[in-house]
């Protein structure tokens, strides 16, 4: 499918700015700095930013906990989640939600998710009211092979379906959910597969290839906006890291990760498929890698500098009013 | 104009007039309407004690039927309320907040807090609560201290027709997620109604009843209660003021103390269990503000701890009455 | 046998009240008692006011309790002259006991349901009591509604028929009041004359409503046969505008109070049930909006707009000015300097609710003016 070189530039530097968010903060996680937990999305970079593409300011999407790339992609601004991560005042929930809370509904982005299986009703809703207030928009729910078997996700499919919502559900399926693998746990070889149990496509979708997100994405936002009709994609992926930062990640197979890395990783796949068919040159993709260092590099000096919330923020936004 | 008609037809009455005034307002829930997809008449329920009847012919598909997917479409009710809609989605019976608390708990209640002041999620809930229909454990419980206890949520429980409908007008145009409780056993009562909307402000108890010598604070059906024994405690000379909370969150606790300091004495009055309820509430409330405006213990009426009972007999025992509540009264005055 | 023995009975104080409790008597037996004097307080639901002597004589019995609730038209004392015997009131009291039914749980008065007539494109709610004759209009004030007039009505009608509206923006009459000053809701209260064939009437007018009526009859002098005006707006300029930004802007009990007892000379009288009701017709859709709209134009700049005090010598009809010397709203001081053909009567101790306070009296000045 053609895409013009400004969109690919902008899916390489979606792509590799979730990357280095995420890398960095693997790095800066360890010394002790952020609270918390985070859980990092690095490997996955394709599969939102395949997706997102295709998305506008009349779009929305949940997210869980692996949330900052779905954040990135939606367009959330770098240096205020990252101060978000940190818990500081500047942070894009004034330092009250924390990674696993991230969200900026004016962007569209309704919010990370603490709970497994948590969005998938929330983007039912988002796309019933893109429906009814006739905005043309669509709903994104991510979530994982964990959350596939969720009843609440079960439920969403069910109800997208016989209300005809725009709405698409993505499972990343990763293949393990905490530390337990999809195999044992999902009763099918394809989450997918649940598609036609609840009378809607269901795509299978290779996550480390952009190219191949980005088209059944399109096929799934077309259906949504035109036929107001839902789609599930699963995208097969894998993630770099554990399921939170500080898991030791026993449960993986010896080297699982180092070949990932080195046979997988949809950064160098996507270079490799644009530079050999010179739709960009390689000194295009270095430049943006540079400036998104720069950026991510900021982002942490700024987070770092940022005052925490002040003390009475303790109590307030509880109600609008009370 | 006033006229006489009951909470179920104010409750109705609200939902039109507020759906009449913004087409943002729509309605979800189990047989809202009735007759999805069957062969038969279309609106055949209107809800499963006839609320919403006559709502789907006005509103078409702003009046919709659901699965029995409660995590579903109260989820999707929270969803569209952070997407432009104003929801008001009935969750049948309190009982089965179980099978989607998260969606309200976890997600409407906090979305405020944890994203920093940003989200506005103006969702209703509405919801069947209280015993004595026999309808036994599962569909009979009075679950509003739950709700209560969250930080995020509002939480209302009009005793009246004339409150029914100005608390549900508060709710539908609040920008807060509200659950609100309707007691089955109160469908039928009637009372003086206004045709005009109107709206009545959380946390505003309504002093139901004035007297000297002690305070009743109760809630809901319970309001009936503590009014049936006032007017037999009178006859012994004993004059009670009631309190209807009407909201426990927003709770009116001026109020509360007010009729503490007028009277010094206190029963609270509450159908739900007593463990964590409203009754302990209110009354740790007054122990610490109004202390030493108390001439003896608080005493608590409730329920007992135990799941509501079937048998006729049984669930009798289990709903507090008015003798219960005579008894207490005095026991506070000292003449038990 | 003594033609001279009455009996005072529980009155009945608006539509909706069935019965009332003996709060106090604030007479003894063997008293002498003149019209008008306060007998005893009676509690109701809804109000609670004192039950005035409508006669002179001797208070002789005092049947009720101090805390008996009874029903209206129940007999509550005896009044007779001097020589009448014990006997004879005993014998009395049991007679009328015999022969007392109370009215009905559910008996509505015949006819006694406020009905509802269009004016101007808005439905206009009132009340008519009483038959015949040249008809009252009683005009109520910024706030209120046609029950304020809850003591005076039934007495007024006695002789004629009486009517009572709710303005505009007020009770259960529509809530748009157009420009909202006195001309306009003036052209609402002429338009609700007109519509119920109403061609000549006696005016009352409380507050805003004597502003109103004033203007009703400085524009339609013919339709006018006479004029009370009581507690009243438009004869100077002053007016107590903190108290109309206060009730406008009230929005709980504990705020809307103290406003609401500035306009009695007995704070007791304000009663929760009063307080309530307030709020719930201030809590009605539209019904903030109308009452800023009419301050507004009422009272911009808290002074009142429209001052009709010189042109009052060009009406020939009868005109009385009755005023509570500690009105708190408008001031006594308005009743002064009128031209000498205005009958005026500033009551001692009175506040701005004096029709309701002193009602006996102010139903017996009205009787005499209106004859």
């Amino acid at each position: 499918m053609q895409i013009s070189k400004d969109e690919l530039l902008r899916a390489y530097r979606m792509m590799k700015s979730i990357r280095e968010f995420e890398e960095r903060l693997h790095v800066e996680f360890a010394t002790g700095e952020i609270p918390g937990f985070v859980h990092l999305y690095a490997g996955e970079e394709a599969s939102a930013t395949g997706i997102c593409m295709h998305l506008d300011d009349r779009d929305k999407i949940a997210s869980n906990h692996r949330g900052h790339g779905h954040s990135i992609a939606k367009g959330c601004d770098i240096d205020a989640m990252m101060a978000e991560i940190y818990g500081k005042a500047t942070g894009l929930c004034a330092g009250k939600g924390g990674s696993m809370h991230i969200a900026d509904l004016g962007k569209g982005m309704m919010g990370a998710n603490g709970i497994v299986g948590g969005g998938p009703p929330l983007v039912c809703g988002a796309a019933l009211a893109a429906k009814q207030l006739g905005t043309g928009g669509v709903a994104v729910a991510f979530f994982g092979d964990g959350a596939s078997n969720q009843g609440t996700t079960m439920e969403s499919l069910n109800l997208a379906s016989v209300w005809s919502l725009p709405a698409i559900f993505v499972v990343e399926n990763n293949g393990y959910a905490e530390a337990t693998s999809s195999k044992y746990s999902v009763s099918c070889d394809d989450a997918a597969d649940r598609a036609s149990a609840f009378n809607m496509p269901g795509v299978v979708v290779d996550g480390h290839d952009f190219f191949a997100v980005y088209e059944a994405a399109g096929e799934a936002v077309r259906r949504a906006r035109e036929d107001s009709a839902p789609t599930l994609i699963e995208v097969k992926i894998n993630r770099y890291y554990g399921h939170f930062e500080g898991d030791a990640q026993t449960y993986r197979g010896k080297d699982e990760v180092k070949i990932l890395r080195e046979t997988k990783d949809c950064l160098d796949k996507f270079r490799e498929k644009v530079t050999s068919a010179s739709l960009l040159e390689a000194s295009e993709l270095d430049g943006v890698d540079a400036d998104v260092a720069k950026i991510i590099d900021n982002s942490v000096d700024r987070a770092k500098a940022a005052d925490k919330p002040p003390v009475d923020e303790l109590l307030t936004d509880v109600y609008i009013s009370y | 104009m006033a006229r006489t008609i009951s909470y179920q037809q104010a409750i109705g009455e609200a939902l039109d007039q507020e759906m009449a005034r913004d087409e943002t307002v729509v309605i979800m829930g189990e047989d809202v309407a009735g007759g999805a997809g069957a062969p038969g008449e279309d609106d055949a329920w209107g809800g499963v004690l006839g609320v919403t009847k006559g709502l789907y012919g006005k509103y078409g598909d702003r009046v919709m039927d659901t699965p029995i997917t409660e995590s579903a479409f109260i989820g999707a009710a929270v969803g569209a309320a952070t997407a432009g809609l104003r929801p008001v989605a009935e969750l049948m019976f309190i009982d089965f907040m179980g099978v989607c608390f998260d969606q309200i708990f976890n997600q409407a209640a906090k979305f405020r807090y944890m994203f920093g002041g940003k989200a506005e999620t103006p969702v209703v809930i509405r919801t069947m609560y209280g015993a004595g229909f026999r309808a036994a454990a599962q569909h009979s419980q009075c679950l509003y201290p739950v709700f209560t206890h969250i930080p995020g949520l509002k939480v209302v429980t009009p005793a009246t027709p004339y409150d029914a409908k100005g608390l549900l007008i508060q709710s539908i145009r609040d920008n807060d997620p509200v659950i609100f409780c309707e007691h089955k056993a109160l469908y039928t009562i009637e009372g003086d109604v206004p045709e005009e909307a109107y709206a009545i402000p959380f946390g505003e108890a309504n002093v139901t009843r004035e007297g000297d010598d002690v305070s009743i604070v109760t809630l809901g059906r319970m309001v009936h209660v503590a009014e049936e024994a006032a007017v037999a405690l009178e006859k012994d000379g004993v004059s009670c003021e009631i309190v209807d909370l009407r909201t426990t969150s927003p709770m009116d606790e001026d109020t509360i103390i007010e009729t503490v300091e007028n009277t010094g004495r206190l029963v609270v009055l509450d159908e739900s269990n007593p463990r964590c309820s409203i009754a302990t509430d209110v009354s740790a409330l007054v122990s610490q503000e109004a202390f030493s405006a108390l001439k003896a213990p608080i005493r608590m009426v409730t329920a007992p701890h135990v799941p509501v009972p079937f048998a006729d007999n049984l669930e009798d025992l289990y709903i507090p009455d008015s003798g219960q509540v005579q008894q207490a009264v005095r026991t506070v005055m000292g003449k038990d | 046998m003594s033609d001279s023995i009455r009996a005072l009975c529980m009155p009945k104080w608006g539509l909706s009240m069935k019965e009332g409790t003996v709060a106090a008597w604030l007479m003894e037996e063997g008293d002498e008692i003149s019209p008008g004097d306060e007998v005893l307080d009676v509690e109701t639901e809804k109000i609670s006011s004192a039950v005035e002597s409508p006669d002179s004589g001797i208070l002789r019995r005092l049947v009720a309790e101090e805390g008996e609730t009874l029903s209206v038209g129940a007999i509550l004392g005896v009044l007779a002259d001097a020589d009448a015997s014990d006997a004879d009131i005993d014998a009395f009291v049991e007679d009328f006991q015999a022969n007392y039914v109370p009215p009905a749980d559910d008996e509505e008065d015949a006819g006694a349901a406020t009905e509802t007539v269009e004016v101007g494109g808005r439905t206009i709610r009132y009340l008519k009591r009483g038959e015949d004759g040249v008809p009252v209009v009683l005009v109520h004030g910024f706030g209120g509604d046609l029950n304020n007039w809850l003591f005076n009505h039934e007495a007024l009608a006695a002789k004629r028929a009486v009517y009572a509206l709710d303005l505009p923006g007020h009770g259960a009459s529509a809530k748009d009041v157009g420009e909202g000053g006195v001309a306009a809701l003036a052209e609402t209260v002429a338009g609700f004359m007109e519509a119920l064939n109403i061609d000549k009437a006696h005016l009352v007018g409380h507050s805003l409503g004597g502003a109103i009526v004033l203007k009703v009859a400085l524009n339609l002098p013919g339709k006018v046969a006479s004029l009370a005006l009581i507690g009243s707006a438009g004869l100077g300029a002053d007016i107590n505008d903190s108290y109309l930004s206060g009730f406008i802007s009230a929005e709980r009990r504990k705020d809307l109070k103290p406003h609401v007892e500035k306009l009695f000379s007995d704070p007791a009288l304000v009663t929760r049930q009063l307080i309530n009701d307030l709020l719930a017709f201030k809590r009605i859709d539209g019904v903030q909006a109308a009452l800023e709209t009419i301050q507004g134009a009422f009272a911009p700049g808290g002074s009142q707009a429209l001052v009709m005090r010189d042109e009052i010598e060009k009406l020939e009809i009868p005109i009385m000015v009755v005023w509570g010397s500690g009105d708190q709203i408008i001031p006594a001081s308005h009743a002064e300097g009128l031209p000498g053909s205005v009958r005026v009567e500033v009551m001692a101790g009175q506040g701005h609710m004096v029709q309701m306070e002193a009602a006996s009296e102010i139903n017996k000045l009205i009787d005499d003016l209106i004859g």
